[in-house]
């Protein structure tokens, strides 16, 4: 009995992207075309080459058809996963324990989502029947809650917690200004982002993740076959996925200022990969930023600070590009958007342009050629009910 | 003897200040204010909210049956009582009927609750409108009230049932067509004219009938549909004007079938024991009854939730807002998807959870909303009272009365649940706010009610 992961027994080879933002002349075909196309390339295999597929959506389409169709595949197995937001995440996470258990010897993960085909802004979930009891409030709202709760347990002034906020959006809309994939490419002061006005508590549209289309994928293999497909892979060091039982949101011990599952999930994933001072050890980190509030608790969880202290460590600058450990250094969910189910994946492509060298001069991190890890995290649902991945990426090797 | 066991009114929380309707309107509105449903209220959630404050009175009276009368029932071919029953989770054996329609149902209601042999609940409740500008705006208002009706061995009677005398009259004076908001009067000297042959000839009959006089009458109420007639025939009874009780017209406005119980309650959360109360209702004919109030009512002389409390503790609402709420002033729905429909099956499994607020209480004491599925004992927190640990204003969320504010809301005796706050003013809304749970319909699809509970604020004064 035990999570033991899969460390060095698996090696992304290849990865593409697309540009996340409104696709009105794209629908899922054409995303997930551009994406798989992509990695198909940068892993310099073809269709015929990949012996299963895994594809995360939340809510684009249902089962493996929704990729096999346009792709034209007809003659392997494709398997549409879910888990809230965290589903691009899960589907790389599925592929990586099917080539790690010698089913397959290529596999492929994707994540898409179309989000600006409902016709309504933000992003609504399908409605599943119900007997109409469940909560009606925004995910902006719920995630809200964090701000005074943060503050009246660590006795800061609400006032620094939101200066503490806007440094947040306006590091990651830096980032995202100098990347040509994401959705908002406009730097951000945080006078301007003080001034917005409020829409769900303390919270202001701009504290909120765009609403963006988008696909990303990734090629994996085994890691001894890693060096067949690239001199430069990126080498898994550790996944853990960990789902609460949702207590959280009516448990009167429960505070809203830390998420039990990604503590876990966290504490899981760097025990697989043998970290102990995840601040120094890690070059770089790209968390799942749906709200800034989430953004600063999740350097707490992650623990990359000591409680209470992230709204400093913000306000100091410390997760900037060129501070000790850069923090969504591509822009983020917040100027990348969030196609939900390429989110996970969109965040392991930024580690694998990083860590290899590839990513452009202007946002490079500052531990590069220092520091060889990065850290993935993706979580989907509420304070109190979530789901959480983690992931360790690294470029050395077992045989390095 | 049989006798009223157990009452509790429900004034809704808004008040609409009636002199602001004029401006908008071009004419209309009076002095004084009425009582404004709030968008998530209905006949049914606001019988639920009377009837709860009568049961929290006689909490264990078993009651066997349900007469629910209102002139706007949500629902036709469905019966709503169904929805009054599960929400005070009376057992499944408790018979619980609609009489639709007519102000003068309520009183059927309540012969047929004082019919029965066990204890007996009669509740009505309306929501009046009337178009924007017209009387019938300023006349009505909107409310709930609940009797309960039994013998002695049932619960102490507080006012035992006299001779009750029924003059039936088939004339056309107020009318509304099914579906419409608005109803039609006749010119208003006929109906004046003939409530007054009508009640002469019921309170004759009723001196008759009981062997009492006018001037042995402690309190008069005469309500009806018909305003003027009703202060005419009150004033022709030869009953002392200092007996006649006040209907409620000024800051309440007349609340169709639920008015006769709304003022009855009222009299009767501050009537002395040994009083002869005569209630006259004025509707397609006269019912007219005698009550004695007994000695037992001294001593249940309830402390909270009184009609007089609830009528003093109203808040304001606008007038462009009232008309929004009613559906008359059409203003733009927020522009996210509106809920879907409630799967009937679902709901029909979640019976206890839904409508009873039911959540399931662990062996180590811990509770939990919903219910867990295998574990603990189920138990309704819907009494119980609560403090906001946070809260949030939302103004993303689908709501028909934006902003939403969300409130996480600890119970005392344990359990948490994430909730919608109603009757509250966002601006108002503190950490530490004590809230109580209410019954509410959050939202219509499909013309299936969406109903569940929220919180509000408590505003009778706290425990």
């Amino acid at each position: 009995m035990g999570s033991h992961g899969i460390t060095d027994k698996v090696a992304i080879v290849g990865m593409a992207c697309t540009k996340f933002g409104e696709h009105w002349n794209l629908g899922t075909d054409e995303l997930l075309l551009q994406a798989v196309e992509g990695a198909f390339a940068s892993a310099g295999v073809g269709r015929a080459d990949v012996d299963a597929y895994w594809l995360g959506t939340a809510q684009s389409g249902m089962s493996g058809l929704l990729l096999s169709r346009p792709l034209r595949v007809r003659d392997k197995p494709v398997t549409r996963v879910e888990n809230f937001c965290a589903s691009g995440s899960e589907a790389l996470r599925q592929a990586a324990y099917a080539v790690s258990s010698g089913a397959y010897d290529v596999a492929m993960a994707v994540g898409v989502e179309k989000m600006k085909d409902s016709g309504f802004q933000g992003a609504n979930a399908f409605p599943i029947p119900s007997d109409g009891t469940n909560r009606t409030v925004t995910a902006a709202a719920m995630y809200s809650m964090i701000v005074p709760a943060y503050a009246k347990r660590y006795g800061v002034e609400v006032d620094d917690v939101k200066q503490a906020l806007a440094r947040v959006a306006s590091k990651n809309h830096a980032n995202g200004a100098r990347n040509e994939r994401a959705q908002f490419r406009k730097e951000m002061s945080v006078e301007q982002l003080l001034g917005m006005p409020r829409i769900a508590g303390e919270l202001s549209v701009f504290d909120c993740a765009g609403v963006a289309d988008g696909a990303a994928a990734a090629v994996v293999v085994r890691a001894e076959d890693a060096h067949e497909y690239t001199q430069t892979p990126l080498y898994v060091k550790a996944l853990s996925f960990v789902v609460g039982d949702g207590s959280g949101v009516s448990d009167p011990d429960y505070d809203f200022t830390t998420f039990p599952e990604v503590v876990l999930s966290a504490q899981d994933a760097y025990r697989q990969a043998g970290l102990t001072d995840p601040r120094t050890q890690l070059a770089m980190a790209e968390v799942h930023d749906c709200f800034t509030p989430t953004e600063l608790v999740l350097m707490e969880d992650l623990g990359f600070c000591a409680r209470g202290t992230a709204w400093k460590e913000e306000l100091a600058g410390s997760f900037e590009l060129d501070g000790d450990l850069p923090v969504n250094p591509d822009g983020g969910l917040k100027s990348f958007g969030h196609p939900v189910g390429a989110s996970g994946l969109r965040m392991m492509f930024e580690a694998w342009l990083q860590l290899r060298g590839e990513a452009p001069e202007e946002r490079r991190i500052s531990t590069y050629g220092k520091r060889n890890l990065a850290l993935t995290h993706n979580l989907g649902g509420y304070p109190g009910e979530m789901v959480s991945f983690v992931s360790i990426l690294g470029t050395e090797g077992p045989r390095d | 003897m049989h006798g009223i066991i157990g009452f509790g009114g429900y004034v809704p929380y808004r008040r609409l200040d009636l002199s602001t309707v004029a401006d908008v309107a071009g004419g209309g509105g009076r002095k004084g204010t009425r009582s404004v449903a709030s968008f998530d209220e209905d006949a049914t959630t606001m019988a639920v909210e009377a009837a709860r404050v009568a049961r929290r009175r006689s909490p264990d009276v078993p009651v066997e049956s349900v007469w629910f009368a209102t002139v706007a029932p949500p629902y036709l071919d469905k019966t709503n009582a169904t929805v009054v029953q599960a929400a005070l989770r009376l057992p499944e054996e408790t018979g619980a009927y609609d009489l639709v329609g007519s102000v003068r149902g309520a009183m059927g209601a309540l012969r047929a609750a004082a019919a029965q042999s066990g204890p007996s609940l009669a509740v009505a409740a309306d929501v009046r409108t009337g178009l924007a500008g017209g009387p019938d705006e300023a006349y009505f208002g909107d409310g709930a009230a609940a009797l309960i009706l039994g013998a002695g061995d049932q619960g102490a009677v507080l006012a035992e049932l006299g001779p009750w005398v029924s003059v039936s009259g088939e004339f056309v004076d107020r009318w509304r067509v099914p579906g419409e908001q608005r109803s039609r009067v006749w010119e208003e000297r006929f109906g004046e004219v003939r409530y007054g042959e009508l009640g002469a000839e019921a309170l004759g009959r009723l001196w008759k009938a009981g062997g009492i006089g006018p001037d042995e009458v402690d309190h008069l109420i005469v309500t009806g549909t018909h305003g003027r007639a009703c202060r005419a025939v009150a004033q022709r009874a030869k009953v002392p004007a200092e007996r006649l009780v006040d209907d409620l017209a000024s800051a309440v406005g007349n609340t169709g079938a639920a008015h006769p119980f709304l003022v009855l309650t009222d009299l009767l959360e501050r009537a002395e024991p040994g009083r002869t109360i005569v209630l006259l209702v004025l509707a397609d004919g006269a019912e007219a009854l005698v009550l004695r109030t007994t000695a037992a009512l001294a001593s249940a002389r309830p402390s909270s939730a009184t009609v007089a409390a609830q009528v003093a503790g109203g808040g304001a609402v606008s007038y462009g807002r009232y008309l929004s709420w009613r559906g008359i002033l059409p203003v733009e729905p927020p522009r996210r998807p509106e809920p879907a429909r409630t799967s009937s099956a679902a709901a029909g499994r979640s019976v206890p959870w839904k409508f009873g607020f039911e959540g399931s209480r662990s062996p180590d004491g811990s509770v939990h909303l919903p219910p867990l599925p295998d574990e603990g004992q189920l138990e309704s927190m819907a009494e119980h009272r609560g403090t906001v640990t946070t809260f949030t204003i939302d103004k993303l969320s689908y709501t028909p009365s934006p902003p939403m504010v969300f409130a996480v809301v600890d119970f005392d005796g344990g359990g948490r649940l994430p909730v919608e706050l109603t009757d509250a003013d966002a601006a108002e809304v503190q950490v530490g706010d004590r809230v109580e749970m209410t019954f509410r319909r959050l939202s219509t699809a499909d013309g299936i009610h969406n109903y569940f509970w929220k919180a509000r604020p408590c505003r009778g004064g706290d425990d």
